[in-house]
């Protein structure tokens, strides 16, 4: 039963906060009015919960919260509620994040517009609860919309941009955001929470349409459909994800012009690459560290910068491309690795290999693997990063060809 | 003005202290806020915090604008902060965390002419001659109170918190003013009375300098180095502890606050405490009785329960004791001298059956 709401939140002023992660996703929750969450507890994921608890308990969010027996289940009820016309968010980590496989694979293919957190937390075994991006990385290829959030304030923005996205109609997909887990769900930095004036304005009411399962509206979803039906399902389906990068790009430019937030592209976040030779690209927090090495480096002559890749599904093929061709070097940074893969690189290394093979002008392109299990990519660790991919570009194509392990013991 | 940025971490005991942890390091940074700072807080991940007593680190760091933030979280955890706080004393004895092998001496990351602010009921005096020998010197600040419980379940805030505001605020007014310190725990507390104890923490904190080589010289040292992959067994295997062996990496007691003290003359050799423990601490003496190992005893107070003897294992203040070293032999080798020593320590009659015959209190 919905806890009846004593305090709504009527600030007309954006207020500022000290929120971790969790807690700015929890404060998008409230403020995207969500209708269903579904719950259940693991690392670094669960700090949603406890946010979104305290939110309900202290009358300030009215959202129906169901505690699960497990992921799978969790990820199914959320799925059902989107279904009836919903608007839903769930979330997990980890093996709990592939206990709810099934549940996922499902939900992209009914194109129901779940908006989940993955925080990215290590696969057991071994035993981590440090960030590692392959529990989210692992449904790329299952139709869910992939972004990635730098700080607390970006996370926030990310998921009230994720419910305008996903509920597109042209659109239409789950999403699952990345947070790091630790560095970004957990670490508390100054968020700026908007009004709720300005997110009704950027925000429309979820409408399934005629897709709305509801007595008035008599549907069957999901039939079995076999070879006679699968691959134009398919394909609609990559035709929705194609037109994310157009949706994604409206949304961005939305949210600008109503919160004045959201840097200058949709895709990518580029730091000192105006007249850099070569540049790092990773996805998450990395950015911190990278950014530090890059201020220091360049204090001693070396013309380098950093591209953060805000969304890995759809990924911004041409906007990739345009920006990296620019470049003598790119290192990739994978906080994942793909075991037995081309060059045995990560995965992010071998899509951006993909995305630029038949470019005439293309940058030696480097793999690294670092940060496993919410190690930290210290400063000595950035420097060998770029001081091995300045070495790589004056070397040529062919030094790309390999991965390289930074702040593994021997 | 203050320029650069500032590290702080709070050393607090797991679960009950988490609370009062993060309230601290929240407090700080919205109060340096008001001082036209930023800033951030966090709890380290690797650590454990909802196992009892086991110590745990939370941090602050404020700074001067968003460029020297991110040069400062570019080590996410601060290897050597400025200040370090402990709310409870009996953390002078170290810090072995979950987060790390082996156990550290309290001042490991204060740099050198940091600041070790103890809330304690004791005299700075009392409280060095319990921390490691110190490396470089340092300020050990007293912060008078006792460890507080605020903020778990029931326990309200008692402004332990603003106490410590106050006493950072006097040791680093360049990142927070007495004023803003005082604005901040009055809003956060939403009680003008917070203010006082703001005050109170900065007036009444009483700093004292140590210098290098002052203090106990009892705690091992504990050294551990990782193998790297091409030495590891595959499979993520380690070997198991023999029967009987116990982990020579892990003691574990840094956990404790009060410590079991045993009666061994008024022991029925019943075997309840040996039994009971869930660190498995008691060894069997060839007569028979259980003495605590006290390098693997947590203070858990567990074997005080279960013993059906009164006053036979009684929990003692552990900042009453400077060493880890077995009883048994002592009581063996002079029995009147360690029944002295148990009465002095535990503050009960040795032998109640001759205090109760003299009149004592029962």
């Amino acid at each position: 039963m919905a806890v009846e709401v004593k305090e709504k939140e009527t600030s007309e002023v954006e207020t500022e906060v000290l929120a971790t992660g969790c807690e700015a996703i929890a404060e998008a929750i409230r403020l995207a009015d969500v209708d269903v969450m579904a719950a259940y507890p693991i690392r670094p994921y669960d700090g949603v919960m406890q946010a979104a608890a305290k939110l309900i308990a202290n009358g300030k969010m009215d959202v129906e919260y169901i505690v699960a027996d497990g992921e799978h289940s969790q990820f199914e009820i959320v799925k059902h509620a989107c279904a009836v016309g919903s608007r839903v968010f769930v979330g997990s980590s980890g093996v709990g994040w592939f206990y709810a496989f099934e549940a996922i694979a499902v939900t992209a293919g009914l194109r129901l517009p779940v908006v989940a957190i993955c925080g990215n937390r290590a696969l057991d075994d071994p035993g981590a609860f440090g960030t590692e991006h392959n529990d989210s990385l692992a449904v790329r290829d299952l139709g869910w919309l992939l972004p990635w959030a730098e700080t607390a304030q970006e996370a926030l923005d990310l998921a009230l941009m994720a419910w305008r996205v996903a509920e597109d109609k042209r659109v239409s997909l789950p999403i699952a955001i990345g947070l790091d887990g630790a560095f970004l769900t957990h670490s508390q930095h100054i968020v700026k929470i908007p009004t709720q004036a300005a997110v009704n304005q950027y925000l429309p009411k979820f409408d399934l349409g005629d897709r709305l399962l509801h007595p008035d509206n008599p549907i069957t979803i999901a039939p079995q459909v076999d070879q006679d039906w699968l691959m134009e399902i398919r394909r609609q389906n990559d035709n929705a994800m194609r037109q994310a990068l157009t949706v994604i790009a409206e949304a961005h430019a939305d949210f600008k012009r109503i919160f004045g937030r959201g840097g200058e592209s949709p895709f990518l976040d580029e730091f000192m690459t105006d007249d850099a030779e070569v540049v790092v690209i990773g996805q998450g927090t990395l950015s911190l560290p990278m950014k530090v090495a890059i201020r220091r480096l360049r204090k001693e002559g070396h013309k380098i910068g950093l591209v953060r890749l805000k969304w890995f599904r759809p990924f911004p093929t041409e906007e990739l491309v345009r920006s990296l061709t620019r470049f003598k070097a790119v290192g990739v940074i994978d906080r994942d690795y793909s075991f037995g893969s081309p060059y045995y690189g990560g995965v992010l290394y071998n899509e951006i290999r993909s995305a630029l093979y038949s470019q005439t002008k293309r940058p030696t392109i480097v793999g690294f693997v670092a940060g496993l299990g919410g190690r930290e990519i210290e400063q000595p660790m950035a420097t060998e990063i770029f001081e091995k991919t300045e070495a790589a570009a004056k070397a040529g194509l062919s030094a790309g060809d390999v991965c390289h392990w930074i702040g593994v013991r021997e | 003005m203050a320029e650069g940025s500032i590290s702080i971490e709070v050393v607090y005991r797991g679960i009950f202290q988490k609370t009062l942890a993060q309230r601290i390091c929240r407090s700080v940074v919205l109060a340096a806020r008001k001082d036209g700072h930023t800033g951030t807080a966090f709890a380290r991940y690797g650590d454990s915090p909802e196992r009892n007593g086991v110590p745990a680190k939370q941090f602050a760091v404020v700074a001067a604008n968003e460029i020297e933030l991110e040069a400062s979280m570019a080590k996410y955890e601060p290897a050597v902060v400025d200040i370090s706080i402990a709310v409870d004393d009996t953390l002078a004895k170290g810090v072995e965390s979950w987060a790390w092998y082996g156990r550290q001496p309290l001042w490991k990351p204060v740099r050198e002419g940091g600041t070790l602010l103890i809330t304690s009921e004791k005299t700075p005096d009392e409280v060095v001659k319990q921390i490691d020998a110190a490396e470089r010197p340092y300020t050990l600040g007293i912060i008078p109170g006792a460890a507080s419980f605020a903020g778990l379940w029931v326990y309200k805030d008692d402004h332990t918190d603003y106490r410590v505001l106050g006493a950072i605020a006097k040791i680093a007014p360049q990142w927070l003013s007495l004023e803003n310190a005082k604005a901040a725990a009055v809003e956060l507390a939403k009680d003008k009375s917070a203010a006082d104890s703001v005050q109170f923490g900065y007036d009444k904190t009483l700093l004292r300098s140590v210098s290098t080589g002052e203090g106990t010289s009892t705690h091992e040292k504990l050294q551990f180095t990782k193998p790297g992959w091409t030495k590891m067994r595959p499979g993520i295997v380690i070997d198991a502890r023999k029967p009987g062996e116990r982990n020579p990496q892990y003691k574990k007691y840094t956990a404790r606050t009060l410590r079991p003290v045993v009666n061994f003359d008024t022991c029925i050799k019943c075997t309840m405490c040996w039994l009971d423990c869930p660190d498995e601490c008691f060894e069997v003496t060839p007569e028979g009785h259980y003495e605590v190992v006290y390098e693997a005893c947590i203070g858990c107070g567990i074997c005080a329960q279960v013993c059906p003897v009164k006053d036979c294992i009684v929990m003692v203040d552990e900042l009453k004791f400077t060493d880890n070293k077995d009883k048994w032999q002592d009581w063996k080798k002079d029995r009147p001298a360690y029944n002295q020593w148990f009465e002095q320590m535990s503050g009960v009659p040795a032998d109640p059956k001759a205090a109760a015959a003299a009149g004592g209190d029962e």
